[in-house]
């Protein structure tokens, strides 16, 4: 991470040549994580089982279970429309950033697309953290200006004549997108179904 | 803030760089940083919008030069360093060289009354218009949207209006909307027909479209 140990990056002294070097990233992880310990604020088997959850739990095949119940149970999908948050809880999917959900429909007319523009809001209870590239300026610019046009590059291109739906998550709702079914997947079982669901279908960047 | 952090429509940042199979944490630091600042957090009990304007007043050349956990690190540690924890020099010597932490916050509660709203004033197909105010704190009123006439799409109830307690105001309900704006209003000759951008605001931002 070469970024992390040139430059001077600024500076809250109030003058923009810092005289010392810019300590490296790993190294101020571990000043600020030895001030927490000292004062006894740093609770490591519980922010361990915290993360860990993160990394074992949490992720885009929550989501793809919601999709793909959504597919073959009309009655589901309706509930999942009208009141996201207890249809995905249906699943046993909820909690911190899942709280308020909406389920936004694409349709052979309307192509939804989610984004925050001003930070990194993301449904972690069905989606997971999010990418990298979710979080960095060029798709939470670009994404609320030309979507079509971040789409196509994407590799998604959207035909001229369907509308595209940005929403851009700046309160306390976050948006899951619920992608076509693809076509050719009538015989499919339900977990089969759910094997064919992306990530990047259900923020909107790609169709299946 | 008109932050740099406010990036909705702002140009010239290039293609989205996908990365395939992308892993949770691609380094150590990425994971010891996301859980200190967890710690923080709790530990200082923080507001939301306290720790995202943390990150909204980092130097705007670290901001576009680090990566989301990094930004992390910085919102927490600095607000670690305001809590009187430790001192910028410590930080500085146990990191064995400069340790950027992000400006001064200059913000204040917003002048309006800090009392709490649920009743909302605006129904579903209203017209409105978001006020312009460009505050030197924390808003989640972007500034691509502000003075823009919209179209209430939903209404989501009250919840905490964060643009108070994230400058030290009280916790106050205020009604919450997803409104619609035309890609046409948001960016004139610029935007395409058809196309449209939902942004989710509370009532406090919000007023009559005259």
């Amino acid at each position: 991470m070469s970024d992390h140990n040139h430059g001077d990056h600024g500076s809250d002294h109030g003058h923009n040549h810092h005289p010392e070097p810019l300590a490296p990233v790993e190294a101020r992880v571990a000043a600020i994580e030895s001030v927490l310990i000292e004062h006894g604020m740093f609770d490591t088997e519980m922010l361990d089982g915290i993360v860990e959850n993160f990394e074992h739990n949490l992720g885009p095949l929550n989501g793809a279970k919601v999709v793909a119940r959504a597919w073959i149970d009309p009655d589901y999908k309706a509930r999942l429309l009208d009141d996201g948050t207890a249809a995905i809880a249906e699943l046993g999917f909820g909690g911190a950033e899942g709280d308020h959900m909406v389920v936004v429909e694409n349709t052979p007319d309307v192509h939804n697309l989610v984004v925050c523009t001003l930070c990194s809001c993301y449904p972690w209870p069905t989606l997971g953290l999010p990418p990298a590239w979710y979080k960095a300026p060029a798709y939470r610019s670009r994404a609320v200006r030309e979507p079509r046009v971040l789409l196509a590059e994407m590799g998604t291109p959207i035909p001229d004549d369907v509308e595209i739906r940005v929403w851009d998550s700046s309160a306390e709702v976050r948006y899951l997108v619920l992608p076509q079914r693809p076509p050719g997947t009538d015989g499919l079982s339900e977990s089969e179904l759910v094997t064919r669901v992306t990530r990047d279908s259900m923020i909107g960047v790609a169709r299946l | 803030m008109d932050g740099v952090h406010d990036l909705g429509g702002l140009q010239g940042f290039g293609p989205v760089e996908v990365e395939f199979d992308e892993p949770v944490f691609h380094e150590a630091w990425e994971r010891r940083a996301f859980r200190a600042n967890l710690g923080a957090l709790i530990a200082l009990r923080t507001a939301g919008g306290a720790w995202r304007h943390g990150i909204e007043r980092m130097d705007p050349v670290h901001y576009l030069s680090s990566s989301y956990y990094e930004h992390w690190l910085t919102s927490a540690t600095t607000l670690v360093v305001e809590a009187g924890l430790v001192s910028h020099e410590e930080l500085d010597r146990r990191a064995g060289g400069h340790f950027p932490l992000s400006r001064p916050d200059r913000g204040t509660p917003p002048e309006l009354p800090q009392h709490d709203r649920t009743e909302p004033r605006f129904r579903a197909g209203d017209h409105m218009r978001v006020r312009e105010w460009h505050p030197l704190g924390h808003t989640r009123a972007p500034r691509y949207v502000q003075g823009k006439r919209g179209v209430i799409a939903r209404l989501d109830g009250a919840s905490n209006f964060p643009d108070f307690e994230a400058h030290g105001g009280a916790k106050v309900l205020d009604p919450t909307y997803c409104v619609r704006f035309t890609s046409r209003e948001l960016w004139g000759d610029g935007g395409r027909d058809g196309d449209v951008v939902h942004v989710d605001l509370w009532e406090r931002y919000l007023e009559e479209d005259q």
